[in-house]
C-alpha cells in the first residue's frame, strides 16, 4: 500500500539532507558551541552557519534570530516576553480569535495577570478586517499578535495594515506574527511589514521536531522566560540543541525558491479542490484566496475521526479538523461562524512538494469510497 | 541488616478447610507478582507469609507498593530481622529506627514471642528494647498510653522482627480462588473498576473488547490495554481478547429500528462475551453497568440483555453514584486514562431516542431482522488474543 501523506501543516518528514546534517553534527562536530576549545569554536562556526541561513530565509540580520524548541515555545516567548517588558507603558493586547493555543492560552495567562485581551474575530471571508485591528489598537496597547496563516483552514490574515494602525495610534505596541504556517510558504520579510517579533518552527519545513526560531527585531527588548545562561544572549539560555539547529538550517538551504514550489502547491490543490466540489456532500471550508497548502472540508454527517479512521486504514493520512465528541470543538472553526454539522465533520489536509497529482487522485477515490459506505450520525 | 515484609492473612484465616487452598493460591500469587521486581523467599509459616529478598541489591520500597496491591492481604509491615539474642535484636531495632525516631515525638515497644524457647518474657523483652531506644533516642518520649510510634519486636521460629506500624493491605480474597469471569470493557471510567472490584473478590479475569474500526481508533484500543495494565496490579495477568465489531454494528444499523440499536448492540456483546468466556473456562460475565446511568441501563434494558447470555453476569456498579466509581478509578489509577478523549467515537451509531423500556418480545422480533447467530459466529472467529501483565 502506497503511504499518502497528506498531513503536512501537521508535521512533515524530515529530509534527508537534513537528517544527515543532523547525523554530521551529533556524531562528528558534537562539541558544545559554548566550549573555549577548538572542538567548541567548531560546532559554534555550524551554528553561525544555521543562523545565517535562517536569517537570510527572513530577510533579517544573524543577530536577529534566535533558535528556540520550536513554535510554542517562540508564540510563547514573544508574547510573555513583551507583554511583561512593557507592561509599565499599558495594559492591553490584541490578538484574534484564529490563534494557534500557544498564543490563545499565553493569552489567556495574561488576562489572568491582569491585562486587558481583545480577540478580533474574522468576517465571512474567514479574515480578520483590517478596520477591526486598527479600530482595536489604542495608545495603551502593548503587543499585537497576528498570525500570518491559520492553520486549520489556511486563511491568510492582513498583516500589512497592523504597522501602520500601531503609529497611527501613537501606540508604544510590539507587533508579533506566528508565522509558522507561513513560513517558507509565502514571502514574509519582517522588515516589510514592521514586524518586531516573529515566530517560525522547523518540522513544518522538512526539518526535525524541537527546533524553530524567533525573529527579534534589532532595539527590541523582551524578557526571557528561562534563565540561566549567556545562550541566545540571554534569551534563551541552554545548551543549544545544535544538531536540530543545523537540521534545519539545512532544510532551509535545501528548499527551493518559495515562487516555484508555490506554483506546483497551487496546481495539486486547485486539481483536489476541483475533484472535491464535484463530489455530492462535501463542503470546502477554506475559501479560495487562502494558503494552497491547506483545504479544509466538511461532509455533514460523517464525523471528522471516522474518515480519518477510514483513510489511515487505507494509508492515507489527513487530520480530522475538529476532535471527536469527548474532546473539544475547534476553537477556530467555531470562530469561523461553521455550523456543529460542518465543525464536528471537517477534515484538513495539507501538502507537500512530495506530493503528486496521482496522491490526490486517490484520496480523492478512497474519499468518495468512504462518503458511501461509512456510516453517517443520525 | 536485612529488610522483609511480613504479611497478616486477612479473611484467609476464616475460610476453615479451604484455608491450605487459599493460602497455596496467595503464596503463588505473590511470587508471580514481585517475579518482575527480583528474586525473592516467599515462605509461609504461623499464621504469616514472610517476604523475604534474596539480594541486598532489591528496591524494596516497590516491593511494598506491589504487594500492597494484592488481595487476600489484609494487612502487612516492613520489618527488620535479627538474630534471635537480646542484644543484637537492640541494636538492630536502634539502626532500623533510626531514621523514623528523628522525625517521631513519643513512642512504646510491645512484643510478642511465638518462639517460647527465646529465654525472656514478652514484657521483658519491650522493657530491655525500650530502655535501650530511650537511652539511644534521648529526644523521644516513652509514651505507653498514646505514643506516635509503636515498635513491635516479634520472636518467631526463624529470627526476630522488628517494625514499626502495620501498613493496611488491599483486602479481599486471593486472585484465582474465586473462579474466572470475563469482564465487558470500553475503555470508559465503569468497567475497570468493575473489573477491579470482582478481582478483588477473588476473581481471575479475562477481558473482551469491542473494536469498530473506523469508527474506534486505534488509540482506543491501546487505552484499553493501558487500563487493563493498571488493572492487572491488582488482578494479575490478564487475557484481553478484540472483537471485531464493525460488520455488526452496520449491519443492525441498516436493517433494525433506530431505537433498538443499542440494545441489540448490547445483546450482541452479551452474546459474544459469553461464547468467549465458555471456551476460555469463565464462569460469568462482568460489566460496569451502574442502575439508570445511562439508557440501557435501566432495569427492563437489564433484562432485554441479560435474555442474550444464560451465565450469570456480575455487575458490581450496579447501586454506585458516579462520583464513588470515580473515587476507585482515581484510588486505582485509571481515571486519567478513561477520560482521554479517544472513547466512542462509534457515537455515529447511537440513537438520539433510545428505549429505556424496551420490550423483549419487540426486540427479538428487530433482531431477527439480521442473521444474529452467524455474525456472533463470525465476530467469536476473529478475535485477536493478547496477554497483559
Amino acid at each position: 500500500m502506497k503511504e499518502i501523506y497528506l498531513d503536512n501543516s501537521a508535521t512533515t518528514k524530515v529530509s534527508r539532507k537534513a537528517a544527515e546534517k543532523a547525523v554530521e553534527i551529533m556524531t562528528v562536530c558534537y562539541g558544545n558551541p559554548s566550549s573555549l576549545h577548538s572542538k567548541g569554536l567548531e560546532a559554534q562556526h555550524e551554528m553561525d552557519k544555521a543562523r545565517k541561513i535562517t536569517a537570510a530565509a527572513l530577510g533579517a540580520a544573524p543577530e536577529e534570530v534566535y533558535f528556540t524548541s520550536g513554535g510554542t515555545e517562540g508564540n510563547n516567548t514573544a508574547v510573555f516576553g513583551a507583554a511583561h517588558a512593557l507592561k509599565r507603558r499599558g495594559n492591553r493586547i490584541v490578538t484574534t480569535a484564529l490563534e494557534h493555543s500557544s498564543v490563545m492560552e499565553a493569552m489567556q495567562q495574561l488576562e489572568k495577570e491582569g491585562f486587558e485581551v481583545v480577540y478580533l474575530s474574522p468576517d465571512s471571508s474567514r479574515k480578520i478586517r483590517s478596520e477591526d485591528i486598527s479600530s482595536a489598537i489604542t495608545k495603551d496597547t502593548i503587543l499585537v499578535s497576528i498570525m500570518a496563516v491559520n492553520n486549520e483552514v489556511g486563511s491568510i490574515q492582513p498583516i500589512e495594515s497592523v504597522h501602520k494602525a500601531i503609529i497611527a495610534a501613537g501606540s508604544p505596541a510590539l507587533f508579533h506574527v506566528d508565522a509558522v504556517q507561513a513560513f517558507m510558504k509565502i514571502p514574509i520579510k519582517p522588515k516589510k511589514y514592521g514586524i518586531d517579533l516573529m515566530t517560525v518552527s522547523g518540522h513544518k519545513i522538512h526539518a526535525p521536531k524541537g527546533v524553530g526560531a524567533l525573529y527579534v527585531r534589532k532595539g527590541v527588548r523582551i524578557l526571557p522566560l528561562h534563565f540561566g545562561g549567556l545562550q541566545e544572549k540571554k534569551l534563551r539560555p541552554g545548551t543549544e540543541p545544535i544538531a536540530s539547529v543545523c537540521a534545519m538550517g539545512a532544510a532551509i538551504e535545501e528548499a527551493e525558491s518559495i515562487s516555484a514550489k508555490t506554483e506546483y502547491i497551487k496546481k495539486l490543490n486547485v486539481l483536489c479542490r476541483n475533484r472535491l466540489s464535484e463530489i455530492d456532500g462535501v463542503i470546502i471550508n477554506s475559501h479560495e484566496d487562502c494558503l494552497p497548502y491547506i483545504i479544509n472540508f466538511s461532509v455533514p454527517g460523517l464525523r471528522s475521526e471516522t474518515m480519518l479512521h477510514f483513510l489511515a486504514e487505507r494509508g492515507i493520512y489527513v487530520s480530522s479538523g475538529s476532535a471527536c465528541a469527548k474532546g473539544h470543538k475547534s476553537h477556530v472553526l467555531t470562530a469561523l461562524g461553521l455550523s456543529d454539522e460542518r465543525i464536528d465533520s471537517a477534515v484538513r489536509i495539507s501538502f507537500s512538494d512530495e506530493n503528486t497529482e496521482e496522491d490526490i487522485d486517490i484520496f480523492i477515490k478512497q474519499l468518495e469510497i468512504g462518503i458511501g459506505t461509512l456510516a453517517r450520525k443520525r | 541488616m536485612k529488610e522483609v515484609i511480613l504479611i497478616k492473612l486477612g479473611e484467609i484465616v476464616l475460610k476453615g478447610l479451604n484455608r491450605k487452598n487459599f493460602e497455596d493460591t496467595l503464596i503463588k500469587s505473590i511470587k508471580r507478582r514481585l517475579h518482575k521486581i527480583g528474586a525473592f523467599k516467599v515462605k509461609a509459616s504461623q499464621s504469616i507469609i514472610t517476604v523475604a529478598p534474596v539480594f541486598d541489591d532489591i528496591d524494596m520500597d516497590e516491593a511494598v507498593e506491589c504487594v500492597s496491591k494484592i488481595f487476600g492481604i489484609a494487612a502487612f509491615s516492613r520489618a527488620c530481622t535479627a538474630e534471635k539474642d537480646i542484644e543484637k535484636i537492640k541494636e538492630a531495632a536502634g539502626e532500623y529506627l533510626e531514621e523514623q525516631f528523628s522525625v517521631t515525638g513519643s513512642f512504646k515497644v510491645e512484643a510478642k514471642r511465638s518462639d517460647k524457647k527465646f529465654p525472656l518474657t514478652s514484657p521483658e523483652i519491650a522493657r530491655e528494647v525500650g530502655g535501650y531506644l530511650a537511652e539511644r533516642f534521648p529526644d523521644v518520649r516513652v509514651d505507653v498510653h498514646n505514643p506516635d510510634t509503636v515498635v513491635t519486636v516479634e520472636i518467631r521460629d526463624g529470627a526476630a522482627y522488628i517494625h514499626s506500624g502495620v501498613i493496611r493491605g488491599a483486602g479481599g480474597i486471593p486472585v484465582g480462588t474465586g473462579g474466572k469471569a470475563a469482564i465487558l470493557i470500553s475503555g470508559g471510567i465503569d468497567s475497570p473498576v468493575a473489573a477491579y472490584m470482582m478481582a478483588k473478590r477473588g476473581i481471575e479475569l479475562t477481558a473482551v473488547h469491542f473494536a469498530s474500526p473506523p469508527y474506534t481508533s486505534e488509540r482506543a484500543e491501546e487505552k484499553v490495554t493501558e487500563l487493563l495494565k493498571r488493572v492487572s496490579a491488582y488482578s494479575g495477568r490478564i487475557t484481553m481478547y478484540t472483537v471485531p465489531f464493525t460488520k455488526l454494528q452496520e449491519q443492525i444499523r441498516d436493517k433494525c429500528h433506530e431505537e433498538y440499536f443499542t440494545i441489540i448492540m448490547r445483546r450482541f456483546m452479551m452474546t459474544i462475551a459469553e461464547e468467549i468466556a465458555r471456551k476460555n473456562d469463565c464462569q460469568a460475565l462482568i460489566t460496569g453497568e451502574s442502575l439508570g446511568q445511562v439508557a440501557s441501563q435501566t432495569i427492563g434494558a437489564i433484562a432485554c440483555t441479560d435474555d442474550a447470555c444464560t451465565m450469570p453476569v456480575f455487575r458490581p456498579l450496579i447501586g454506585m453514584d458516579k462520583e464513588e466509581i470515580i473515587e476507585i478509578s482515581r484510588k486505582i489509577d485509571t481515571f486519567e486514562i478513561s477520560i482521554q478523549p479517544y472513547e466512542d467515537c462509534c457515537t455515529v451509531f447511537t440513537p438520539k431516542h433510545p428505549r429505556t423500556r424496551p420490550v423483549l418480545k419487540n426486540v427479538i422480533e428487530e433482531q431477527n431482522k439480521i442473521d444474529f447467530g452467524q455474525l456472533v459466529k463470525e465476530a467469536v472467529e476473529n478475535v485477536r488474543i493478547m496477554e497483559i501483565s
